[in-house]
């Protein structure tokens, strides 16, 4: 029944995670393959929890069922947690090392999780954790991290790297094309395909 | 080679209106509807005139009569908008329209971003007009562009009702060209069409119901429903749900989609006839249902209205295969049941870091201990997790829930907020009347002199139009002052001192008093440039008291028995104020 190659990215708004669908989008264009995508809008974007869900080949809605999607990219830690059940048994996670606290964890002095404890709990899932802050920051920005990650899960998606690249290409600001198109590379090559 | 674009829904039905030549745009921001206008105002020279008005009855009405007068007119709001614009929109299906009119109502099953789940498709019959109701972006992009059609061949404004996952989801697009010609507005007399005294009403009211049959052929024939025979078993979907039955629906069975209503009856009993059980699936209120129970006849019909199917949220594929196996339609569940985590710390939505919003709230709550706090839609919202909001219903009902709470015999303070854009939206006319009516109560205006939750709209207060032309600032104080208010008082919310001796101030005066707090929206102030040294906590001054922590800040940390600021600090400074101990000052770079 289901044809398309479903994913999910994770993270707090902000974080650039529309923006790295939007790379996936164009790609998928430059293949003239059918795209469906769907995101998180809004209030929701004030530093809270998003998601942006794209299905590479889906010709019908956008949504991604719980427990069906290939692939998960998270930019942070928790959030992976959060999203987890919408990985299919046997799909893949590429997730930023990177954990950050939500404020309500210090106003209500919960004990927050430690990277540790949210790694113990993803126990199970074939995962990849790699450091795209570090990554984009040695490829000339910080704020290049969603596309080290995109670079990352790239082994993953069932796109060709130039397409990807032209993805990238398309998306990200004119003068941080150079940038971009290292901190994917970097991001690829951070992960033995 | 296609031509196709990768595009958000709104900005695919944004160029829609530009393919069918939209010459007049009015609206108010709301989610999921925004980013419509936001897409066409970002070339405003196509377009001969686009405005965000005020509100949406003042949006509407400013629409239609652009469509009086022949233009091509396009209003744009979220669903709770359409309550407001509900006045002139039930007596415009009598006068009708020359030029094409569209409403553009979008809709938000499960209110992402809302405080109801209401259902627009109720307001299009009730207001006697056709309703689209796309299931998909592309659908929703070829059913805009011939809703400005329909409206000029039935003489009637047409609803386009995409709901929040069409509106903010993507996927491949088919474009076409944007129209080049423009119409220019000439206004004809005609009192018996525009003048609605009974005598003129009553005969257009019968005009209306005359059009509805003529409209219900006319929606078969454009290709809006549809139907596939397969099998004795059926599936009828509407809007977005007709995508997740494409998706999961077995092969053997049949389907019907309704993309467009009235649903013409003797279309739909003949589908029904054809089939021995029928599953309707619709997110929201069950229209189609209602409409396929009334021409059954001995079929089984499973829905919503039996419990196959719930009355809220919205609709997932996984929705759809759970009422599929329920109603026999399928043997087994294709979709694993998953158990998200547990117990993991929540992340809403909050206030920014450095936002103007929650210093006040901070000082309402440090002077008005004992206050009741009645506010309203916008950022502000979030102050509920400072404990500050303590209502909130529609816009503009901050004011006026105040002075019903102070007018009923209430003893307690009475404290509302309320943003700019909100207080000029519906806000107004609450102060006037709070006034007027001897109310005692303290109205704290939350000015960030912008439309901030929708996405930074301008409004009359900002200094500037949709279009980005130059245009008198709007006084609140002055607007304040006329509406009879005598205290009036303007205070700088970063400085925690004169905020709190301000309120303190106010707290003793009578009558409706109001405070000003204005600071630019910190996220406006960053793109414009706003640079200020960050703070830091000094650690060997920290007690570990909290206080600061419990101001509610993200760029406060805590770790190891004493706080710290992250990189999200924007140099408030208002945190320094609060540390009782000192602790807290601006970074010096060495």
């Amino acid at each position: 029944m289901k044809r398309s190659f479903d994913i999910m990215i994770v993270g707090i708004g902000g974080q650039g995670t529309i923006l790295a669908s939007n790379v996936l989008g164009e790609a998928c264009l430059v293949e003239g393959r059918s795209v469906r995508g769907a995101e998180t809008h809004g209030m929701a974007q004030r530093g809270g929890s998003v998601e942006s869900q794209i299905r590479i080949d889906a010709e019908f809605g956008p949504l991604i069922v719980p427990g069906t999607a290939d692939l998960l990219i998270a930019f942070d830690l928790l959030e992976a947690v959060r999203y987890r059940h919408y990985l299919k048994s046997g799909g893949v996670m590429v997730i930023n090392n990177q954990l950050v606290l939500p404020t309500s964890t210090f106003t209500t002095g919960q004990v927050p999780p430690t990277t540790d404890d949210i790694i113990g709990m993803l126990k199970g899932v074939k995962m990849e954790i790699i450091d795209a802050t570090a990554i984009a920051t040695a490829a000339g920005s910080p704020l290049a991290a969603n596309i080290a990650l995109i670079g990352a899960a790239s082994h993953t998606i069932p796109l060709t790297l130039e397409s990807l690249l032209e993805g990238v290409r398309r998306c990200v600001p004119k003068k941080t094309i150079p940038i971009n198109e290292k901190a994917f590379l970097d991001g690829r090559d951070a992960i033995q395909s | 080679m296609n031509n196709k674009k990768y595009l958000l829904g709104n900005v695919a039905i944004a160029h829609a209106c530009r393919e069918a030549g939209v010459d007049f745009v009015s609206g108010y921001p709301g989610t999921p509807s925004s980013e419509v206008i936001e897409t066409l105002r970002a070339d405003p020279d196509t377009i001969p005139h686009l405005e965000w008005s005020v509100n949406e009855k003042v949006a509407y009405e400013n629409a239609l009569a652009a469509a009086w007068c022949g233009c091509r007119a396009l209003v744009t709001m979220k669903h709770v908008g359409v309550n407001v614009a509900a006045d002139p929109l039930m007596t415009s299906g009598y006068t009708g329209v020359t030029g094409g009119f569209v409403l553009l109502a979008a809709d938000d099953p499960f209110a992402h971003s809302s405080q109801n789940e209401q259902d627009s498709r109720i307001y299009a019959s009730f207001a006697k007009i056709p309703c689209i109701d796309p299931s998909g972006i592309q659908d929703a992009h070829d059913g805009m562009k011939l809703a400005f059609e329909l409206s000029e061949e039935f003489g009637l404004p047409v609803m386009v009702r995409p709901t929040t996952r069409i509106c903010h989801s993507k996927g491949d697009i088919e474009l076409g060209d944007p129209a080049t010609e423009h119409r220019v507005g000439t206004f004809i007399k005609n009192p018996k069409q525009y003048v609605v005294i009974p005598a003129h009403t009553r005969v257009l009211h019968k005009l209306l119901n005359e059009k509805q049959p003529v409209i219900k052929k006319r929606l078969i024939e454009c290709g809006f429903n549809t139907q596939t025979i397969r099998g004795t078993k059926a599936v009828i979907a509407g809007g977005i749900s007709a995508e997740y039955a494409r998706e999961v629906v077995p092969d053997d069975i049949s389907i019907a989609t309704i993309g467009a209503y009235p649903i013409d009856e003797e279309w739909l009993a003949e589908f029904v006839s054809r089939h021995t059980e029928i599953l309707v699936i619709e997110e929201m209120i069950p229209v189609i249902e209602g409409a396929v129970r009334e021409v059954a006849c001995d079929q089984k019909i499973y829905g919503k209205k039996n419990g196959y199917l719930p009355h809220e949220g919205e609709y997932s594929p996984s929705v759809l295969a759970g009422a599929l196996l329920r109603c026999g339609f399928i043997n087994a569940n294709p979709y694993q049941a998953v158990e998200p985590a547990l117990n993991l710390p929540v992340r809403p939505p909050i206030l920014c870091a450095g936002c103007m919003h929650r210093s006040t709230f901070y000082a309402m709550k440090k002077v008005f201990k004992d206050g009741i706090f009645p506010s309203d839609i916008g950022c502000y919202t979030l102050g509920l997790q400072l404990g500050a909001v303590d209502t909130t219903i529609c816009m503009g009902a901050s004011i006026t829930v105040a002075s019903g709470i102070n007018l009923c015999g209430e003893e307690r303070d009475v404290v509302c907020t309320i943003g700019d854009s909100t207080f000029l939206h519906t806000g107004v006319n609450g102060l006037i009347n709070a006034v007027y009516n001897g109310a005692n109560m303290v109205v704290v205006i939350l000015d960030n002199r912008i439309t901030a939750m929708t996405g930074h709209q301008p409004n009359p207060n900002t200094g500037i139009t949709a279009c980005g032309v130059q245009s008198p600032s709007l006084s609140l104080e002055t607007l304040c002052r006329a509406c009879g208010v005598s205290c009036v008082e303007t205070v700088d919310p970063y400085d925690l001192t004169l905020l709190l001796e301000t309120m303190r101030k106010v707290k003793e005066e009578k009558g409706v008093r109001v405070i000003i707090a204005r600071q630019p929206c910190i996220i406006v102030a960053k793109r414009a440039g706003m640079k200020r040294r960050r703070f830091m906590v000094d650690p060997d001054i920290c007690t570990g008291c909290q206080l600061c922590i419990k101001y509610g800040c993200p760029a406060i940390e805590f770790h190891d028995e004493k706080a710290s600021i992250n990189d999200l600090c924007t140099g408030c400074a208002v945190c320094a104020d609060i540390c009782p101990a000192a602790a807290i000052r601006g970074e010096v770079k060495r």
